[in-house]
Order: structure tokens, then sequence, then C-alpha cells
């Protein structure tokens, strides 16, 4: 199956000379560190510092310690033990169940909450990294008025003497600006501000926002309504530019359904068929059956083509899309059509009568309510604000949350017309580009300092809990709101408890709040008689769009330039800038680290004459941005694609002035597309990060592939007994088996690539950020990467995901050759690495044929911030400059299982032990356990005939094993 | 009248007088200022590096993941390969009874000792936590463990560490007739005390040249196995290891081969402007240059063999790995060094075929230091190019050498010349005693 | 002796007995070295260096003698995590208070506890175990797996004032992890193989 034609790196494709030329430019052999030195300076000292420890902790005891006990005890902490506590995650105003680890009232690690639908379990990197955040010491630490620190009472006097008039005149000019609210509690206090304030207005806005599909449903059914999707019950998928497994609402519980229908058994061929229609590659598009390249408009005419053909028009010649409406034909109420959140309204009506001539709605989706209290169209809505400023017709704004100055359209001026508004009130998380502008600045409490209600984008609702005391001067959006509403002492708490538990009886309402909260999600009886407003009702209406469609707007002509905007995968609309987990995130696909690129396609760049880190500039309606370019093979021609969230000015440390801005092209008319832009080689040259520079398997066989038909004919395609030795071949002995004997499986043809398992595996091992510079040395720090390699055509190539880390070979190249015995078998098959016998030779690191092993060339923890140390898992030894380390099959929790079953004289049971990175999986991909036992999970996924391990032919033996990647692919479609 | 090994005319007095007035009566000539004020100069150079180096972490130089060795380690093989002419003349040639060595020997042990002092510096700089180094060595630790014995790395501490004793005891011993020389030729107080502890009261009785000679023999013995020992347990780093260009049985042969044609090229760079300086072409003469080029030309024919069969297993294996690592040092980002080296170290030596070449001064001096660059960048390319792609596409990277890893590069170059120039300014580079061994009878007293 | 020709007399530079001193240096040289590394090592396993048996100053002159052999209280009434827990745990003033609040309710010695409740600020103990931080020592698992304290804690009840008994070095910790059978008071359960206890990862992560 790889034994197709390959082209090694763009750069061979393209030009390697000039690669090789700009290799050097960007990092000269020695500037790099001349650069280095300068940032390296400031932990100078802390260096020297932790030498001498280093130093004594190897002879001398210790220098004597205080141990300083409570005065008084609290009952249910046990000094050395986690505690879990359910709460959630809100982005973009939807909440993901997550349980909270706390040590010793310290959070240190996300988990998915099983029992919270949106998550089953699972989590996604933005929630593993929203920990950092919390520790973040750029976040803003106090309440300032014209940049002065003052305090809360001060507002509060303030306040009230603004309010007061305000009364008389019903609230004239009063506006408040939010981002999504999906909050009953906070919804139904704007709802009283609203009613104390007749006159006041309430927006909403996020740059990233269900507009499109909002507009869809209201030209459709003439009120808004959302879509609840059952992939586990599709057979056929096709996604019209949706990359519904990372970036739409629900994508944990997507990832979860969608993959539940890619594992086969061998002999099975029963699979789903995934088609997708994109114009840059997602992770969606990588693990499609049958991925459509197409620019951004496009994506409509394939959909009004598609829709004709389910009508029955009659063939398109077009082999791709006759496929698809056959294969959707066929599967009648067992097929979902989805349409992107940055595809136009036209699109989603398309989807809506496709789903609707299909027979889906009921079957394999439903149309709910919508989950929000007060559904509005976003960019309409801040459109309308906008306007009243201009005209003056505004003089006191708050702004509860999100960033417009930054995140506002550029056609909008918001920042231009905010000058307008007398009294400017901005209350967020930092203090950032629109707190600038503002008179007042209140801090917001992080998701895990407060209490809050949420729900998510299936409806559940969950009651936060804090997990901390606000570390900084934190206010919750609550306790804010009340303060307009005249109670500016009442706490978070109390107002949530008077909320849920008005008109109950109190000790019924004491045992369903305590269970709510205890289990993360809403108890029924407590959200059924919900006084806030009913869970939101069924809808089976069949909607009738075809007339809809006929009036839609003919293809924009194709020798043009499209401009494609997307939420950046790792700092998603640029409220991540400053987490450095998130920043030093390989993005998915391109593998760019702390930058924002403009992608495009081989042809485009060969047409502007551009290679990767050319910059090119983009004019639109008079605006332009410079952008490096970063070519991605699968892009569509013609289009260039632009991420949010970069090019901010007041981020923070790690955030600001990195890469370009591209809301300063974006227009609220057409926020996700500009049509003709003009597109230019500017001549400068911009270095970027890519933390893996190479495309192409070489035909080594790494990940292999067949479709589910081929396996079912040849269930031993992977040939796996082919490769390894035979045993006797080895001069070592065997290792004599043990009761216990570790060992992971990786499905390939459930991995989608999202990243959740590489945060985790940060957040879980203190795994410290390097930055830029240190990066683009190749001195990343990640033990879990996911490697990514094209195959076949350049213009639409195959696309593969493989997670590597630690492979915990038997008989690992690493463990002879260490002088020191730092890295040892343990008699449980687990490859040890012992930080603090580490000489540092890097000679493992060198005969480690999976380059999972990382150095720490530097002490890379020592330039982080003081309360970064609360982050800190106390399990894992934080490492110190001069060690090597990796992947350790997350031995402390392998620990901590086993002293659980010694001390109840039982074994450890399968699935006691979960790796951070298999409790992240949203596909489940990764199965972690004991081999030794026949009827483990893992056992049973590695006897299965697609099982293979990487490299085996070199005798490594590796316990970390990967199930082949299985495809349907559609026999009608050439590939 | 190139053949002789020692001028004409030459007395006992006239070879005493000669060699030791170097060190007691001349007066410093410029050339020598100029020579060690240089390798101070780098030393200071060396030191500085060091000090940022344990101040930083190695992060200062280029190394990285995948490529977690570079010019460390590049050295490190470097002048331990330069180390080994000293032993090879003075022992193995000593045991064959060639009386050419004896001009020669004494400043190539010398040599070695230096070169081997450098050597010994970058395994020790290169570790992450080099103030743990001594973890390496077997002792009773409180941690009730020992080091790793399966490991080469390991080995290299043995290897190395008996090499330098040897030598050291070997170069020391041969002083002893001459240090006595010096005690009772030396004017000064100072200089008859400290040669006069040095030689151990060496009062060249019979019995003390019998026992003399004897203990010699016995280290010329003991030595001459070293030779062949410390760079074949050098080679193990590599050959041990499973990485493609790393493991072949072929690295022993081959790298104890390129030891002594260094070694030899490096002898020579030093010897030609020495007798130069100080006028010993009656003891260094055409014929020990000669004799040396020709030991060039073979050991470089059988480093070229090497490379041969390097690539000839690369093809013969079938095995992909091996293939493309032969591939991608032909034609891969690091292609130019290895053309280079093919250039430099086996194609330029081949002059060494031609009489008028190796009857040449400049050109003997221009060969010899062109084969020390080219040894260099054998050791470049067979660390880095098998690194920086091995298995795994994905982690395949680049490596570039710091500003850093330059300096301290040098550096060693200036410590080895500060401690050449000072041997010759203190000791007697040649040996005195065995010098006169070399006149005829007749001449005798 | 002969120089060049003519006869030169000189005066002796080094009186006899150099001669003796060089040989004997000679042979000196190699037993300087081993007497060395026998001394440093038995110098850094000594009390000196390890402050092994040591008595540490507290703030109170709390007696380990008087409350467990005088009186007779279990470890576990102060130290309560030690069964669940890797933290033994140290006693909270609440539990100081217990009885102190009735029993030499106002002894002057134990004012600073007193201090500590009444102000709500922790009392500082000095540290007496104490492990590096790369170290992961459980103690509930060797308390469930029949270690009892004293084995490493030594005659607790009989420290007036409370020092450490043994150096923690990993050679003692090792002792036991290699042969376990020889300090284990089995209770009916097996005691794991010393190939297992001695796995890296059972003390370093």
């Amino acid at each position: 199956m790889t034994t197709k034609n390959f082209w090694r790196s763009l750069e061979e494709y393209a030009n390697f000379e000039e690669f090789q030329k700009s290799l050097e430019d960007e990092f000269p052999p020695d500037a790099a560190v001349r650069q280095g030195v300068v940032d390296r300076r400031e932990f100078l000292s802390l260096m020297s510092a932790s030498l001498a420890l280093a130093g004594l902790s190897s002879c001398a005891p210790a220098a004597p310690e205080k141990i300083v006990p409570y005065v008084r005890a609290p009952e249910e902490i046990v000094p050395g033990k986690p505690l879990f506590f359910a709460t959630a995650f809100p982005l973009g105003g939807y909440g993901l169940g997550i349980l909270a680890e706390s040590h010793m009232g310290r959070p240190t690690k996300i988990e998915g909450n099983p029992d919270h639908p949106a998550s089953l379990g699972s989590t996604d990197a933005f929630a593993q990294a929203s920990i950092l955040s919390l520790y973040d010491p750029d976040r803003s630490k106090a309440i300032t008025q014209a940049g002065a620190i003052t305090t809360w009472d001060a507002f509060i006097t303030n306040l009230a003497a603004e309010l007061d008039p305000k009364r008389l005149n019903k609230g004239e000019g009063f506006r408040i600006l939010t981002e999504t609210v999906t909050s009953p509690t906070l919804a139904a206090q704007l709802k009283q501000i609203l009613q104390q304030f007749p006159s006041a207005r309430w927006h909403q806005y996020e740059p990233v926002n269900a507009d499109s599909a909002r507009a869809a449903s209201r030209m459709t059914f003439g009120r808004y309504s959302d879509i609840r999707y059952h992939f586990d019950k599709a057979d056929v998928i096709l996604s019209l530019d949706a990359d519904f497994l990372l970036s739409m609402p629900g994508h944990v519980r997507h990832a979860r359904e969608f993959t539940a229908r890619r594992r086969v058994k061998a002999g099975e061929k029963e699979m789903n068929r995934l088609y997708a229609a994109e114009s840059a590659p997602s992770v969606t598009g990588a693990v499609a059956d049958h991925r459509r390249a197409a620019r951004p408009s496009q994506i409509q005419d394939i959909a009004s083509q598609i829709n004709d053909g389910v009508a029955g028009k009659g063939s398109t010649g077009d082999a791709w899309i006759d496929a698809v409406v056959r294969d959707l034909q066929a599967s009648r109420g067992k097929s979902i059509v989805v349409a992107g959140p940055h595809q136009p309204p036209e699109v989603h009506v398309i989807a809506h009568d496709l789903n609707t001539k299909l027979g889906n709605v009921g079957q394999t989706l439903e149309y709910v309510d919508p989950i929000e209290p007060n559904p509005v169209e976003q960019m309409q809505s801040l459109g309308d604000l906008i306007k009243d400023m201009q005209a003056g017709a505004v003089d006191l704004l708050l702004i509860a949350g999100g960033n417009p100055v930054y995140t506002a359209p550029a056609d909008l001026e918001f920042a231009k017309h905010l000058a307008n508004v007398r009294l400017r009130i901005h209350f967020s998380l930092y203090e950032d580009e629109t707190s600038e502008r503002c008179h007042w600045h209140i801090p917001e409490t992080h998701f895990l300092e407060s209490w809050a209600d949420i729900r998510s984008d299936d409806g559940t609702t969950t009651i936060m809990q804090p997990l901390i005391n606000p570390l900084y001067a934190g206010k919750s959006a609550y306790e804010l709101l009340s303060a307009f509403l005249g109670q500016p002492t009442r706490t978070t708490y109390e107002i949530l408890i008077e909320a849920w538990g008005q008109g109950r009886n109190k000790d019924e309402f004491e045992k369903l709040w305590r269970k709510s909260v205890h289990d993360g999600v809403v108890a029924p009886e407590l959200n059924a008689v919900g006084a806030l407003y009913e869970r939101p009702g069924r809808s089976q209406t069949a909607p009738t769009v075809s007339n809809v469609v006929a009036g839609f707007s003919p293809r924009s002509p194709s020798d043009v330039i499209e401009v494609a905007f997307r939420p950046d995968p790792t700092v998603y609309d640029g409220r991540f800038a400053n987490n450095g987990w998130l920043q030093e995130l390989p993005k998915p696909l391109i593998k760019i680290v702390w930058d924002n690129v403009a992608l495009l396609s081989p042809a485009t760049a060969e047409r502007l004459n551009v290679i990767n880190e050319d910059v090119i500039e983009i004019k639109s309606e008079g605006r332009a941005v410079r952008a490096p370019v970063w070519i991605s093979p699968g892009h569509a021609n013609d289009a260039v694609t632009l991420f949010l969230g970069y090019g901010r000015t007041r981020a923070g440390a790690l955030g600001s002035n990195r890469g370009y801005n591209a809301y300063s092209l974006r227009t609220s008319a057409s926020p996700w597309l500009i049509k003709n832009a003009e597109v230019r080689k500017s001549g400068e040259r911009y270095a970027l990060v890519s933390t893996q520079e190479h495309h192409s398997m070489e035909n080594r066989n790494l990940v292999r592939r067949a479709s589910a038909a081929e396996y079912a004919q040849r269930p031993d395609f992977v040939e796996a007994e082919r490769d390894t030795p035979p045993g006797e071949l080895t001069l070592y002995p065997e290792y004599a088996p043990e009761e216990y004997a570790w060992g992971m499986s990786i499905d390939l043809s459930t991995c989608i690539g999202c990243n959740a398992c590489v945060i985790a595996c940060q957040a879980e091992n203190n795994i410290p950020v390097v930055g830029k510079i240190e990066a683009g040395r190749s001195r990343e720090m990640h033990w879990l990467r996911i490697d990514r390699y094209y195959q076949g055509d350049i213009h639409e190539p195959e696309i593969f995901f493989q997670p590597v880390m630690c492979m915990h070979c038997e008989d690992a190249p690493c463990e002879p050759v260490c002088p020191v015995a730092a890295t040892t078998h343990s008699s449980e098959g687990l490859n040890e690495m012992t930080y603090n016998r580490c000489v540092g030779t890097r000679y493992c690191s060198n005969n480690c044929p999976y380059k999972v092993r990382r150095f720490n060339f530097f002490n890379f923890h020592s330039n982080e911030a003081p309360s970064m140390a609360l982050l800190y898992n106390p399990d894992v030894t934080v490492r110190s400059r001069g060690v090597m380390e990796k992947c350790t099959y997350c031995v402390q929790r392998i620990n901590h299982a086993r002293i659980n079953a010694k001390k109840e004289d039982r074994a450890i049971r399968d699935g006691e032990v979960v790796t951070a990175c298999q409790a992240a999986c949203p596909a489940g991909a990764i199965v972690f356990g004991n081999i030794a036992d026949p009827n483990s999970r893992v056992s049973k996924l590695k006897s299965e005939p697609r099982n293979y391990g990487v490299l085996t032919d070199l005798n490594t033996r590796p316990r970390t094993t990967y199930l082949a990647k299985l495809t349907n692919p559609n026999p009608a479609v050439k590939t | 009248m190139s053949q002789e090994i020692i001028g004409s005319g030459h007395t006992y007095a006239t070879i005493t007088d000669k060699i030791s007035s170097i060190v007691l009566t001349r007066k410093t000539p410029h050339g020598w200022l100029f020579g060690f004020g240089v390798g101070f100069v780098l030393v200071m150079l060396l030191l500085v590096s060091i000090t940022y180096l344990f101040v930083e972490g190695i992060g200062i130089w280029g190394v990285n993941i995948p490529v977690a060795w570079g010019f460390a380690i590049v050295n490190f093989v470097w002048w331990i390969g330069i180390g080994h002419a000293g032993t090879l003349i003075s022992a193995i040639l000593l045991l064959l009874r060639q009386g050419w060595r004896q001009s020669i020997n004494r400043f190539a042990e010398a040599m070695t000792l230096f070169a081997v002092a450098c050597a010994g510096l970058f395994p020790v700089l290169h570790l992450g936590r080099p103030w743990f180094a001594y973890w390496l060595i077997p002792y009773p630790s409180t941690m009730g463990i020992w080091p790793q014995f399966r490991s080469p790395l390991v080995w290299d501490v043995f290897a190395v560490s008996t090499y330098f004793t040897v030598s050291l005891l070997f170069w020391f011993i041969g002083l002893i007739p001459d240090l006595a020389t010096l005690r009772d030729r030396s004017s000064s107080r100072t200089g008859r005390v400290v040669y006069g502890i040095l030689a151990m009261g060496w009062r060249g009785s019979a019995i003390h040249w019998h026992r003399y000679e004897m203990a010699y023999l016995l280290l010329a013995g003991l030595a001459t196995p070293l030779v062949v020992s410390v760079h074949t347990v050098v080679s193990f780093d590599f050959a041990i290891s499973i990485l493609p260009g790393w493991h072949t049985t072929i690295f022993p042969p081959y790298f104890v081969a390129g030891a002594i044609y260094s070694g030899f090229a490096m002898v020579m760079v030093l010897a030609i402007p020495i007798r130069a300086v100080y006028g010993l072409e009656d003891f260094i003469t055409m014929r020990h240059l000669q004799n040396m080029a020709k030991v060039m030309l073979a050991t470089g024919l059988i480093v070229a063999y090497g490379y041969l069969m390097e690539h000839f297993m690369s093809w013969y294996s079938a095995e992909k790995y091996e293939r493309f690592m032969t591939l991608n040092r032909w034609g891969g980002p690091y292609a130019p060094a290895y053309w280079a080296l093919i250039l430099i170290n086996i194609v330029i030596p081949q002059a060494l075929w031609f009489r008028r070449v190796r009857s040449n001064v400049i050109m003997l001096f221009l060969v010899a230091i062109a084969v020390n660059v080219g040894m260099w960048l054998e050791r470049f390319v067979i660390v880095i190019t098998s690194l920086h792609r091995d298995f795994l596409p994905s982690s395949w990277n680049m490596y570039y050498p710091t500003f850093w890893d330059w300096s301290t590069f040098i550096g060693t170059i200036g410590l080895f010349l500060a401690l050449l120039f000072l041997f010759i300014r203190f000791l007697p580079m040649i040996s005195i005693f065995e010098m006169r061994t070399l006149v005829p009878r007749s001449e005798g007293d | 002796m002969q120089t060049g020709g003519q006869r030169v007399y000189m005066a002796q530079i080094f009186h006899r007995s150099t001669n003796t001193l060089s040989r004997v240096s000679i042979f000196g040289a190699v037993f300087i070295v081993a007497a060395l590394t026998t001394v440093i090592s038995i110098l850094i396993r000594s009390p000196y260096f390890t402050e092994a048996r040591v008595v540490r100053v507290q703030p109170v002159p709390f007696s380990h003698k008087h409350h467990v052999a005088g009186i007779g209280i279990d470890c576990r009434y102060c130290h309560t995590s030690v069964e669940e827990s890797s933290f033994a745990g140290i006693p909270p003033t609440k539990t100081c208070m217990n009885c102190h609040s009735q029993v030499w309710a106002d002894s002057p010695t134990l004012e600073p506890v007193r201090a500590s409740f009444r102000e709500d600020r922790s009392l500082e103990w000095t540290r007496v175990n104490n492990l590096p931080d790369f170290v992961y020592f459980d103690h509930s698992i060797h308390v469930r797996r029949g270690v009892s304290c004293t084995t490493c804690h030594g005659p607790v009840d009989q420290m007036p004032m409370t020092w450490r008994e043994n150096t923690l070095f990993m050679e003692w910790c090792l002792e036991c992890h290699r042969h376990p059978e020889r300090f284990v008071q089995i209770r009916g359960q097996h005691v794991d193989s010393p190939r297992k206890l001695t796995n890296c990862s059972i003390c370093h992560r």
C-alpha cells in the first residue's frame, strides 16, 4: 500500500538549494545563540544555583527544611492525596464537562468528566491547557481606573453614582456587550438588568460564532434552532468545509461518536464513510475517506450540485460528486451533511435541504431550540452597538468579557467609535487591547476560581465549582452584574443558590444541588423544575427550502485569489495567545509553533513565486496585512488561508507582537472570506519554526494502511510478523515474565491528530516550554508528538497522523549504552528514566531509533514565573538542566495503582491505570494496560491482525504497537 | 645524503651541547615567544568558553535532538587519534629496533600526552551535568550502585586513562637520563634542584642503565597493545550503536589506521617548523620526514579502503537505512563536507607517491596539514550525517555549530600549542642519550 | 663524571637521604590514592556529614520518649495519614490542644503551641527525616507491608529529643529493597521479589 509515488519534502519538490539558503538565513550558525543569550541572561543566576544544589544533593544532605503543619486540619484533605472536582471548561460560551485534579488545594490537571455527555470522559487541547492560564502571571491582577489601581468599593461607589441617573431615564445610552452567554443564571441577571433599565441594550459578540447557521435557520424555519448531530448513527457523512472533529462546538463528542464507527475487527468491513470538501486541510479532511480540495466559494457550488444530484437531476459529470450523491441516496436516514460555520448561510440552507431530502432529520440529527437563552446573529448585534456608539447614543458601555477592540472586524472601526462612549468599563481575564481603551478594568476570575453555571452544545447544564480562591483580585461576571443590579455585596455562590433554589423546598434542593455539583451535570429534577427556563424541546419540522436555494448567487470567477479566515488551531481567536503550552503546540498538519501563517497550495505558491517563509502582502478594500507563507499540500488552489488570534499588542509576555493580525482584513459583511484579494510577494522573509521538516515516509512502512475491503480479504496485510527477527538471534536473555507487563496500543484508524494527548502529557509530566528560538533549534520537549506524513500526489495527498512516544522497547537500544545506568529496564517492561542519575551523555538519544528522548539543554523551568510552581504535578520530578527525559507510561499513575492494589491485597484491575494521553483522547485511540493478562483490553487489541510495531526490524520489540489505519474509500472514486 | 638519520661529524659532546643548549643556554627565539603567545591567548578563549558552558549548559552549542553529539565528540575522537603517533613511534618502532625513531620519539610522545589531555577534556565538557562525571568511575558510592559496564562510554574511561598513564610513564622514564644531564649542566641552582628532583637520583651507573633498559623495554611492550586498544574502544562508541553509518564492524581497524595517519601528520606538522627554527636538520633529517611520509601514505590507503568498505557494505547489506545513509552522505545537505573529506583526506595525500613531493619540505608540510583537516572532517561526517537523518523521517533535522562550538575547539588547539611550547623550552625535545647511540663508534670519546 | 672531555667537580645538591625519599614516593603514590579514597568514603558516611543521630532543635521541646514510652500514645494518633498516604502527616496544633487544653494547660514551655492555636499561626518544626525531591517514598505501603516504624526511624520511643536514626542514603534503602525478608515482619502476606523492589521507578519518577 505504500508503494505509491513519493515526493520527499516540499523543498525538494520546489527548490532544494534555495531552501538550504533560507535555512541558513533564518538560523545562521551562531545567530540563534546570540539571540538566545539575551533572553537567557535573566535566569543565569538560577542556573548556577541549580548547579550548586545538584552538587549538594549528590553527597551532602539537603539544608535543614522547615515543616509547617495545619493549625486546624480540614477533614477532606489527606496530605499527599489528590482530590477531583467536577466542573466545566467554557469555550465560546459552551461548556465541556471536566474533572479538575487538586493537590493540597492546587489545581494541577484537567481530566474529562465521563458523566458529562459533551465530554464522555475525554477533553481537547484547549481544556487541557486552560489550567496553565490559571497560573499565568500576566493575568490582570487589579481593578484599575484610567490605569491607576483602585478598589472594588471605589468602583461600586462610582457605579452607583452612574446608575442613579440611568434609573430615571430608563437606562438611556446604557449598553452591555458580552461574549456568547449560555449560563442560565447570567442570562437571568441580564434580563433583570434590562427590566430595571428598559432602554438599555444587551449585545453579544465573539469573533468565532454561529452566525451563518443562525441566518440559515432563520431563512429556512423563520426562527433560530440549533442542530445536534449523532455521528454514531451515520453511515455516510458529507462535510462541507466543516471541521466537526476539532473546531465546532461539541467536537469532543463528535470525535467519540465518529470514531466509534471506524473500529473494525478482523473479517468485518462495516465502517462509516466520510467525504470532506474543504479549502484548507483540517484534521477532519485528513481522516476523510475522500477529500476534495475546493476554494471556499466553490464549496457552495459543490453543495448545490450534490443537492441537485440527490434531487434526481442526473449526473454532473463529476465522478466525485456523483459518487457522493449515490452514497447519500443509498443511505437515506443514515447519513449526515454538515455545513461548516465558516461557510455562508446558503451552504447551511442547502445542508438543511439535503438532510431533509435524505430523511436524516430525527434520525442522525435533530433540530433543537437554541442552547443560548438569547441567541442573536452576533455580527449584526455588534454592528448595531457600533452604530449607536458612532451616533453618540451610548454613554455607558459595559464590556463583560471578550476583547472587541482586537477581535472586531476592521471595517466596523470599533476602537474609533469606542472613543465616543463617555464611560467604558471592561471586564476580562487579561488587561488587553480593550482594557487599554476603557476607563475601568475589572479583572475576571478564571473558571477554576469561581462558581458558575454553563450549558454545553447538547443542552446539558453544569454547575461549575471553584477549586481555588481567586489568585488575584478577580471578580466573577455574576458579582459584576449583581453590582449593576445594586447588590454589590452578594457572592457568586449566593447568586447561584438563589437562582437555582427559588421556589423549591430547602432540603430537597440541598440534596439535588449537592448531587448536581458533585456529578458535574445538573440533576434532571433540578433542571426540569428549573425556574430559569426549561430544557430545549425537540422540533421535528422538516423544512422545504428548494425555493430558497434557487435564488443563490453563482460562483465567483476563478482567476482571483480568495482569502479565507480561520480561528487558529492552538490560540483560537487570540484568547490563548499568552498560553505557552498552546503556543508551543505544533499546529495540526502544518506543525508550526509560536506563529500564524498564510497557507497556500503548492501550485499557488509556484504561481506567486514564493517558497516557505516568504512574506506575502494581502490587500483588500484598502487594508493590508503581511503574512509569512507556509505551503500546505492539499490546500485549494488560488486560495489563501489566514489564521486569527495573532498580531496582538497587549496579550502578555508570550503572546504580544507575535505573528500577524488577520482581524485587520476582516469585514463584517463577509467575516470568513474575501472573494477577491490582491496578493503579492513582498520580498521579505520571516523565520517560521516547524517541528517536522520532512513529509515523506521514505518507503519505511511507518504508517500502514488498507481499505476496509482489503482488510476483510487479507486481515494480515500489515505483515507484522515478517519484520521482527526471531528471538534466538539476540544475545541478551528474554526478560522473565512478571504478573504485570505494561503495553500500549494506538489505533491509527481512529486517531484524528487533535493534539489533546500532547497537552495532556505536558500537563501531567511537568514538561517545560522552550520558546521559539529553542524550538527552532529542534529542542522542543514534548514527550508525545504527533508525526504527520503525506503520501501520493502533492496536490491531493493522503495525510497520516501517528502519535509517537517512548515505545518502551523490550530490547531497548538506549539501555545498554548509558554509562551510569540512568535508563534501565524494569521487571514490568517499563523503560525507566532516572533523572537524578543521568549525567547527560545523550548517547541514549542517539541510539533511540524513534528519537522520542528529550534533553534539557538549559534549565528550561527556571525562566518560568514563581506562580507556575503551583502547577507542577507533585508526583513527577521537575527536571533540571542537563538530564535526558522521555515518556514514562505515566509511571506515577502505575505506582499509585500498584500501591492501592497492594494495600487491598489484590491485582491491579484492567483499566485501573489510565495514562494521561489515553484519558485525554476523544477518539479512544490510545489504550494502555497489562499485556501479561490475555483478557485485558490492550491484549485483545494487540492480538488483532492489524497490530504492528514500528521499526521492529531493528529487533527493538516495542511495547507500544499500532493498529494499522483502515479507510473506507468508495470504489466508484478513483484516487 | 638525506638517507642518514644523523648529520655527519657529530660526537657525543656536540649532540649533548646542541640539544641541551636549547634548554639551558641559548636565548629564547622570537618564534617561541610568538608561538607560545598565540597558544596562551587561545587557552584564555578556552577558559572563557568553558566558564560560559558551565554557567549556561550545553545548549550554547549547536547540538539538538536528533543530533545530540556534535563538535565535542568530533574533537574528542580527532585529538585521541592525533595522540597515537607518539606511543607508536616510541614503543612499536623501539621494539622493531628502528633507529630513525630516536630523534622524533621524544616530542612525538610529548605531543601524544598533550593531545590526549585535550581529548580528555571533551567527554567531560559535553556532559549535561559535568560535575557528575565521576559517576562513570567505579567507586564505592553511597548510592549502592555501579556504573553500567555494558556501555562503551565506561570502556572509554578505562581505555583513555590507561593510555594516558602509560604514555606519561613512558615519556617520563625516557626523560630521566637527559634530566640528569640537564641537572649536571644547569648553571642555576634552581635548575639543578628542579631537574635534580625530576632525575630521581640518576647517576648513570651500569646498574642504572641495566635496569633502565629493562624497564623501558617492558613499558614499550605494555604500551604497544594500547596503541591499538584505545582507538578501537573509541570506535566502539559508534560501532556498538544501531545507527546507520555507525553500526559497522570495520570501525576498529579503520579508526586505528586513521589515528596513526593523523598522528604522523601532526608529528610532521610540528617537526618541520621546529627543525627549521632550532636548526636541527642534522637530527631530524630528510630520512625521518620521508619515512613518516611513507607511513602516512600506507595508513592513508587503509583509511581509503575503510571508506570504500563502508559504502560497499551499505549496498551489499541491502539494508534500506544503510543505503539511505550512504546516498545521504553523497547527496544530502552535508554532501559538501563529505566530498571535501574525500578530496583532502584521500586524493591529496596520493601526492606522497612521488619522491619529489616526499623530498620537498614545504609540500610535506602542506600535505600533513591537509591530512589533519581531512581526519577532522572524517569524524564530522561520521558523527553528524549519521545522526541528522536516521530512522524516523519525522525527526530529521539539521545541525549548525555555534560560536561556542568553534571557540572550544580552537581553544583546545591553543592548549595543545601552549603545552608543547613549554615542553620544548624547558625539556630536551630530542633524546640526548639515544642520539648518542647513533654516533658511529669511531667518533665516540 | 664525563661531560664533554674536561672534569668538573661540583657540590652535592641533594643529601643522600633524598634517594630513599624518591624511592618511597614512587611506591607511596599508589597507597596514598587508596588511603585517600577510603578516608573520604568513611567520612561521607559519618554522622558529621549525614547528620544521622544528631538531635534537631525544635520550637517546642517535644519528647517522643515521654508521649510514646511514657504515656503510650500510638504513633498514628498524631501521624494520622501514615496508613493511607505517602506522607505520614505532622499533627495540626489542634491535635496537641486536644490534651494540652487540659493537661499542662499553662506550662510556659507549651506557650508556642497555645500561641499557634490562639493566633491561628502554624508551628514551624525543623524537618528531621528528609529525602531529596526526586525520591518518592510512600509511608502507607511500607506500613501495610509490615515495615515497622522503628525499622527506619529507630527507637523513637527512646528519643527525648528526636533525631534521624539512619543516613537515608540510597545504599541504606537498598539494604531492605534487596533483602526485604531481613527487615519485614510478615503479617501473612508475601513480600515482593527484590527484582521488583529494585526497579528504579519504584522510588524515582
